[in-house]
């Protein structure tokens, strides 16, 4: 699975000091839900992302918990308080065990 | 017990508003509406509508994309490069655009450079190679390249490598005009994809042109009925959660007709998707879309 999944993350290149930001992040994945059948009749095993964190320079800004209800290539919005310059980590984690990364910086002008 | 009673009231009188809309005869035309893309490199306006292509004479006076027939929100979602979610295959085609994936380590960009060096071939595409006289379509044209100059075995015409690649190769033409040519050596694959729109097909009998022709906008199937323009493809439908090529949308239409459909890049498909890429001449290429 570790081939097709690709993160990608949009944050302001800068904010005002103590500004609130909107950042969006999408992985493609197919998120297999674990519930569906092949051909035969056979259940296709479950493999989707089960979390998903976001840090602002070692503060978490959001931890979600995914369950298999959530669709393929699933697309995050939220909002972070900026209080300083940095760098925005993004992280999420496969069933199998994989886990994908991504970065951001952020100035504060 | 009063406020039920108004509540009541309200959706009577929303029923009654809808009922009203309903009967309008125009109640699925396109939108006026305008398509400005912002982009990491400022914003892009594609041209949604045009005057029909010469061949069209008689048969429709403006062509549009089908984006103009979208809801609203889906609309938005394509006026914004990250909120098109079809940029993340893009993504993935840069990704494998730049992998040492040959069979002696050859990758796309050793040969081709950057994949700006495409821009304008999904444009002019299906072309007739002037070499061996074969129809190429974009995925031709990348199909050619993995089995012969890197040694592949066949990619799956409408697999995710092949549509990655085709995401990547069609964003490099976004904005310009659709402009494939349709005399010379196109003349015989274009006729043959001609007769195939308005040749009755399935136990529907039904013929692109029923629908795409004689009763685009309209209201049908609870969708809007657009002109089945090709310009916006491959598009990341809502409906499959990932891109869909040209060809696989006619499988699509042809299994509605309760027909066996063509495999996609069979001769037919082919020839058909030169013929309806030629009735969207003068729109934009918009790259990689978003529809529903």
């Amino acid at each position: 699975m570790a081939d097709d999944a690709k993160p990608r993350v949009k944050v302001p290149k800068s904010a005002a000091a103590g500004e609130i930001v909107t950042i969006k992040a999408l992985i493609s994945h197919k998120m297999e839900s674990g519930q569906r059948k092949d051909a035969e009749g056979k259940l296709i095993p479950r493999s989707i992302i089960n979390r998903f964190t976001c840090d602002l320079n070692g503060a978490n800004v959001i931890d979600i918990a995914i369950d298999p209800a959530v669709s393929t290539n699933p697309y995050f919005e939220f909002d972070a308080l900026v209080d300083a310059a940095g760098e925005f980590k993004f992280t999420w984690y496969d069933d199998d065990g994989s886990v994908y990364e991504d970065a951001k910086t952020i100035e504060v002008a | 017990m009063h406020r039920t009673v108004t509540t009541l009231v309200a959706q009577a009188l929303v029923g009654a508003a809808f009922g009203l809309a309903l009967s309008g005869a125009a109640i699925a035309d396109p939108v006026d509406d305008k398509l400005i893309i912002e982009t990491d490199a400022g914003t892009v306006e594609l041209v949604t509508s045009a005057p029909a292509p010469e061949h069209l004479k008689g048969v429709m006076d403006t062509i549009y994309s089908g984006w103009l027939y979208r809801e609203d929100e889906t609309r938005d979602m394509q006026r914004d490069d990250f909120d098109n979610l079809a940029m993340v295959f893009v993504d993935r085609g840069m990704d494998s655009w730049n992998a040492a994936q040959g069979k002696n380590g050859e990758s796309c960009a050793g040969c081709h450079q950057g994949p700006e060096t495409m821009a304008g071939l999904r444009a002019v595409t299906p072309r007739v190679d002037e070499k061996s006289g074969k129809l190429m379509t974009v995925e031709n044209y990348v199909q050619s390249c993995v089995t012969e100059r890197m040694g592949l075995e066949e990619w799956k015409w409408t697999g995710d490598k092949m549509k990655d690649m085709l995401s990547l190769i069609s964003m490099q033409s976004r904005g310009m005009p659709v402009n494939v040519a349709i005399d010379g050596a196109a003349a015989p694959f274009w006729e043959k994809g001609k007769e195939m729109y308005y040749t009755p097909t399935g136990a529907l009998e039904m013929s692109c042109a029923n629908c795409h022709e004689e009763h685009s906008g309209m209201y049908i199937r609870s969708d809007h009925m657009s002109q089945g323009q090709i310009n916006g493809f491959p598009t990341y439908r809502l409906k499959d959660a990932g891109m869909l090529s040209a060809q696989q949308r006619f499988v699509g239409c042809v299994r509605d007709t309760r027909a066996v459909t063509y495999k996609p890049n069979s001769d037919e498909f082919k020839a058909l998707e030169l013929y309806v890429a030629s009735r969207g001449n003068g729109l934009s290429v918009e790259g990689v879309s978003m529809r529903h």
